[in-house]
């Protein structure tokens, strides 16, 4: 109280600023709140005796240091905040800073796009790297594929691991059954794939927002369920093994006469496959990105976008909102599709486990995160998504706590993703970013 | 009245369960003119104009449009999109309903969506940058610029739509609603909200989009100085009924439309409505 009245008398300048004895009141409650509830869960431990008996000891160091913790925690932030100022505090950077940043912003992309395609030449020896690498690429595509619905179309898609499972599935049959090659299947995995989007699209375009996600999280379920129990096409739960490795255009990358090391004279190494697997799946993804960045300055693509600003008022203006989110879904689930192709042939056995709803949220996670609609932000989110939840991997079991914390500080700065700001897609003289504020999220 | 019409309401009734809120409803509105529906809040107007663009289905009756070349096309069959698209009639909202996270020229680009999805070879000539499909695009983006500089918004083309002025948004969407390339506009209060000077600017405005493009414009307004400085012809509509029409000066100096609008005291009346000329 004493420290509001002292708040209030001060010059009014700084009215706003609360003094040290509203600080330590501010830390001191939160200090009891944390005493309350570790009072229970750290301060007193209980386990089953030797007998079966319940035993307890307490543990009061641990709970005072966590208290104090809290109560330290909590002044540092009030501090913080004041330095910072109140929320939504313009601040003054100089012009010279301002100018770099905005080259270092520009820049990003290419020196990404750069390193990915050095990545191969500087850990051509670390296996694991490579591995980490193909995995976090295989994301940032169908991350690009799920903006499509997602963060241009503003259709919340929950399901989109079934357009995976299809595409995966799609490869696997028709290599083990038929024989085809890998280059005949991949398109036909992302024609297979789209109908099913197509399919799917039909019965959701009534429904909108929590209704839609809804669906397609029960259509995800479906298709693996699908999956599982139609075993003698499938192989249910056991899966599909055995499923061929993709060639240079007919020519396998085997240690055998007629491989590619052999034909071109230098010694095998199974690392030629993991880097023309690196290289593969960086050409699909950029295909994705390239398709999407064209499509966003197409008609169709300017319709999704008004699609989730305003959906009234596309059907005043005669665009048919049936085709324009049919197609959203057909392209979102093509992509998805490829990258699923891909999975078979870069693990030759797949099976329903690897599609559960985990891998929907997960890519949907990283649209979110990277900023819906930004192609370098989701990149960019992928990257930290699934690279970062390696580098924490020595943290062991804190490595989730680590994970939750760093989104959660996240959402608190960043609540539109990395890339909050929406580029145009035409300009008549300057082409300046539209604030995350002002564009619609959709709502399905 | 047997001119040229571009429009012919004949009988139109639109129920919600039990409440009517169109009853049988007729009236023209002339090709190259604009035609004013006005009415005390409740009438029926915006009902009136959802139905006629598709957004509700009329309970009964039939909306005539006769396009220039003579083809006639009944609206009340089509649904929807195909009202804009095939019938060419576009609309504008009360409450504005913009693009807000798109820019200016993004808005009229998206307005012009059917010409240049056909340009665009259904997307796939468009993917690969095809000539064709460059110098539609080129045309579009040149006729979105005609109107920015006709809004007089040339200078803020590149802002996104939400950041625009009040005034501003609502000149933007008659833009928009014209690089349909509408054969019949239907402006839902476009006054509504405005300042005096807008309101004048509003007015030119529509003037020579009916001059210029030979656009023919169905309006709801309360905004009586713009009423009655535009309109060719006024349709007076309460609870659900039309009850007078005629030219301006004709309808200002009726009685059941001094009575619709403020009750039996026409003294009241008769002043307010020469404040608003």
């Amino acid at each position: 109280m004493a420290g509001r009245v002292s708040a209030t008398l001060a010059s009014p300048q700084d009215s706003r600023v609360p003094g040290i004895a509203f600080i330590f009141k501010k830390a001191l409650i939160s200090a009891l709140v944390a005493l309350v509830l570790f009072s229970l869960m750290i301060g007193v431990r209980t386990d089953a005796g030797p007998d079966g008996q319940l035993t307890y000891w307490t543990r009061f160091g641990d709970l005072a240091a966590m208290v104090a913790t809290v109560f330290g925690g909590s002044i540092v932030v009030e501090l913080l905040r004041q330095w910072w100022g109140p929320v939504g505090t313009v601040r003054v950077v100089p012009a010279s800073v301002q100018s770099g940043l905005s080259l270092a912003g520009r820049l990003v992309a290419p020196v990404l796009l750069v390193f990915t395609f050095l990545v191969p030449v500087i850990f051509y020896n670390e296996r694991y790297i490579l591995d980490l690498a193909i995995l976090v690429l295989t994301y940032v595509m169908l991350g690009w594929g799920l903006n499509v619905v997602v963060g241009l179309a503003g259709l919340l898609d929950l399901g989109y691991v079934a357009f995976y499972a299809v595409g995966a599935y799609s490869y696997a049959l028709l290599a083990t059954n038929f024989g085809l090659s890998f280059w005949v299947c991949l398109p036909l995995a992302g024609i297979l794939a789209a109908f099913w989007g197509v399919l799917l699209g039909f019965p959701v375009l009534r429904l909108r927002g929590d209704y839609l996600a809804i669906v397609t999280l029960a259509f995800g379920e479906i298709i693996r369920l699908v999956i599982i129990n139609w075993q003698s096409l499938t192989g249910g739960p056991n899966g599909i093994t055995g499923i061929p490795r993709p060639t240079l255009f007919g020519i396998p990358l085997s240690p055998g006469e007629d491989g590619l090391a052999a034909r071109l004279g230098i010694e095998f190494s199974p690392t030629h496959r993991i880097v023309f697997l690196f290289y593969l799946i960086l050409a699909l993804a950029l295909l994705t990105n390239w398709v999407t960045i064209r499509l966003r300055r197409l008609p169709i693509g300017r319709a999704w976008e008004a699609l989730r600003e305003d959906e009234i008022a596309c059907r005043a203006l005669g665009i048919n909102t049936t085709t324009t989110k049919l197609t959203a879904f057909a392209t979102g689930a093509m992509f998805g599709g490829f990258a699923g192709a891909f999975f078979a042939t870069r693990q030759g056995f797949i099976s329903p486990e690897s599609f559960t709803f985990h891998e929907s949220a997960l890519v949907l996670a990283i649209v979110v995160l990277g900023g819906m609609g930004s192609q370098l932000g989701v990149a960019l989110a992928a990257l930290a998504m699934i690279g970062g939840f390696e580098l924490f991997r020595g943290l062991d079991q804190y490595r989730m706590l680590v994970f939750g914390m760093a989104m959660v500080l996240l959402m608190i700065w960043r609540p539109r993703g990395l890339i909050g700001h929406r580029a145009p897609t035409v300009f008549l003289r300057h082409n300046q970013a539209i604030s995350a504020d002002l564009v619609n999220e959709g709502r399905g | 009245m047997s001119g040229d019409h571009i429009l012919s309401v004949d009988r139109l009734s639109m129920r919600f369960g039990g409440i009517v809120a169109v009853n049988e409803l007729s009236f023209d509105a002339e090709r190259r003119k604009i035609t004013a529906l006005i009415g005390p809040n409740g009438a029926g107007k915006t009902t009136v104009f959802n139905c006629i663009t598709g957004f509700y289905k009329p309970t009964s009756g039939v909306l005539r449009l006769t396009h220039d070349d003579g083809h006639i096309i009944q609206l009340e069959r089509l649904n929807d999109f195909r009202i804009s698209k095939l019938a060419r009639v576009a609309r504008t909202f009360q409450n504005i309903r913009l693009f807000p996270g798109m820019t200016a020229l993004e808005n009229l680009m998206v307005a012009q969506h059917n010409a240049l999805m056909r340009a665009s070879g259904l997307t796939f000539l468009g993917l690969i940058g095809a000539p064709s499909w460059r110098v539609a695009e080129q045309a579009a983006i040149d006729l979105a610029r005609t109107w920015l500089e006709r809004i007089g918004l040339l200078d803020r083309a590149d802002d996104a739509a939400g950041n625009l002025p009040y005034g501003d948004q609502r000149r933007l969407e008659i833009a928009r609603a014209m690089c349909t390339d509408p054969a019949l506009l239907c402006l839902d209060e476009p006054a509504a909200g405005l300042n005096a000077r807008e309101s004048a600017g509003l007015s030119e405005l529509l003037l020579s989009i009916r001059s210029d493009h030979g656009t023919s414009i169905l309006l709801i307004e309360h905004d009586m100085s713009v009423v009655m400085e535009i309109s060719d012809h006024v349709v007076v509509m309460d609870y659900g009924v039309k009850i007078a029409e005629g030219t301006p000066q004709h309808v200002r100096d009726d009685p059941r439309v001094i009575a619709a609008y403020l009750g039996a005291d026409e003294e009241e009346a008769i002043a307010v409505m020469e404040r608003g000329t």
